[in-house]
């Protein structure tokens, strides 16, 4: 399988943010999500990759093209979402679109009316009118049809009801289903992802702390629930976060077989994305 | 086909689909040339990643069980079914060649062991 983006390197920095050495890559026909609390540098990266934040430092490559020489014609197989969705509040739809698509050379009319019936758009209403998942759905049209063979956006599920959030999903599995694509999304409403995601980036404090397949890291790790006299030293070190209260601890191990050997009576769960992702930013990233 | 997917189980996702997948396989419930679902069909309804869909078949390919073909598809192969077969009586010849040694430092006569079996096979179905 080849990669649709390769990032290596980047280096941003802001007067009290930075993004260090940020690499990784992006495999074709996986869904990827791309994970962190607020202000761990998810946009930052998202808006540095498509060119619209200058760069310190470090490669981006799309489908094998290094992004700087080839934006044009690279940009036209990207459709992207971005958190503010960057529209005219005074313009309609219709308005916005005559704008955005002539920036495209592969644009789709007829893909556009297609996903403006199925999200029921009217093309004259205004963009300040529009409720939150409204534009969410208006962006990404937008985003959708241009045949766009990668999608990246920037928490497109922010601020949608579970309803909206369910049928967005849907609308990602069905744009899979079409073969050869691939897309790159942030949350940090993980619960999105146990259902959808192939991939998982977890970035923190402006670092990477791992890129893994996602049904790997749910096998590694374990949620495990045991009495507080367990806990020593030594045990303490095979977690990545433990929490106690007076009825016991809840830790996350990725050493499963050292805890078995050192500990009694435990429970042992599958963690979720959401366990495994404070385990690691609680933890400190051990 | 029906595969089930243990939350609380031990064993890593891609192993409980290959195994189970095997079995759909080795009792025949699926036979030579069946397609096999596309792996994001496959992962979207298991709700599991295309990656380890994908592992399972690579595994399965390896082992005989399935071929895929660019652009097609994947399918059943079960040329080598009766190879796999084989080796299947071979487990149970095993552990049949246990069960002789046990009845005869026991003393139980081969009419008595035959007798038992046949009751203990009878029961579990």
């Amino acid at each position: 399988m080849s990669n649709v983006l390769e990032v290596s390197g980047l280096n941003k920095s802001y007067e009290r943010f930075s993004l260090s050495d940020v690499s990784f890559s992006l495999q074709e026909e996986c869904i990827t999500g791309f994970i962190g609390i607020n202000g761990s540098g998810k946009t930052t990266t998202i808006r540095s990759i498509l060119g619209l934040a200058m760069k310190n430092a470090g490669t981006v490559k799309f489908f094998g093209k290094d992004m700087d020489k080839h934006a044009y014609e690279l940009k036209n197989r990207i459709g992207f979402v971005l958190d503010d969705g960057g529209f005219y509040d005074e313009l309609t739809m219709k308005e916005m679109k005559s704008i955005i698509a002539p920036a495209y050379s592969s644009w789709n009319e007829r893909d556009y009316k297609t996903y403006m019936e199925r999200f029921t758009l009217s093309p004259r209403q205004k963009i300040s009118t529009l409720s939150k998942g409204m534009r969410m759905k208006f962006a990404l049209t937008l985003a959708l049809s241009h045949e766009a063979d990668l999608l990246i956006m920037d928490e497109p599920t922010s601020g949608l009801d579970p309803l909206m959030r369910s049928e967005f999903m849907n609308i990602l599995t069905d744009y899979m289903k079409q073969g050869g694509k691939s897309v790159f999304f942030s949350t940090h409403i993980t619960s999105d992802l146990d259902k959808i995601a192939d991939m998982i980036i977890l970035i923190n404090n402006g670092k990477i702390l791992f890129n893994e397949e996602k049904d790997t890291l749910i096998d590694t790790h374990r949620l495990v629930k045991g009495d507080n006299n367990n806990l020593n030293a030594q045990t303490r070190k095979l977690f990545l976060n433990i929490q106690e209260t007076g009825f016991g601890f809840t830790g996350i191990t990725n050493k499963l077989s050292e805890v078995q050997k050192n500990m009694k009576d435990i429970l042992v769960e599958r963690p979720t994305i959401e366990d495994i992702m404070l385990g690691y930013i609680e933890g400190g990233g051990k | 086909m029906k595969i089930l997917i243990s939350n609380i189980s031990n064993i890593p996702l891609y192993q409980q689909i290959k195994d189970q997948l095997k079995d759909i396989i080795l009792k025949g419930e699926m036979s030579d040339g069946d397609p096999l679902p596309s792996i994001r069909n496959f992962a979207t309804d298991l709700k599991v990643s295309v990656l380890t869909i994908r592992r399972v078949y690579n595994e399965l390919e390896q082992e005989g069980f399935i071929t895929s073909q660019v652009g097609i598809g994947t399918f059943i192969s079960a040329g080598n079914l009766e190879l796999l077969r084989d080796s299947k009586r071979r487990i149970v010849e095993q552990k049949m060649q246990d069960l002789i040694v046990a009845a005869k430092t026991l003393k139980i006569s081969k009419e008595e062991l035959n007798e038992m079996m046949n009751i203990l096979y009878e029961e579990d179905e």
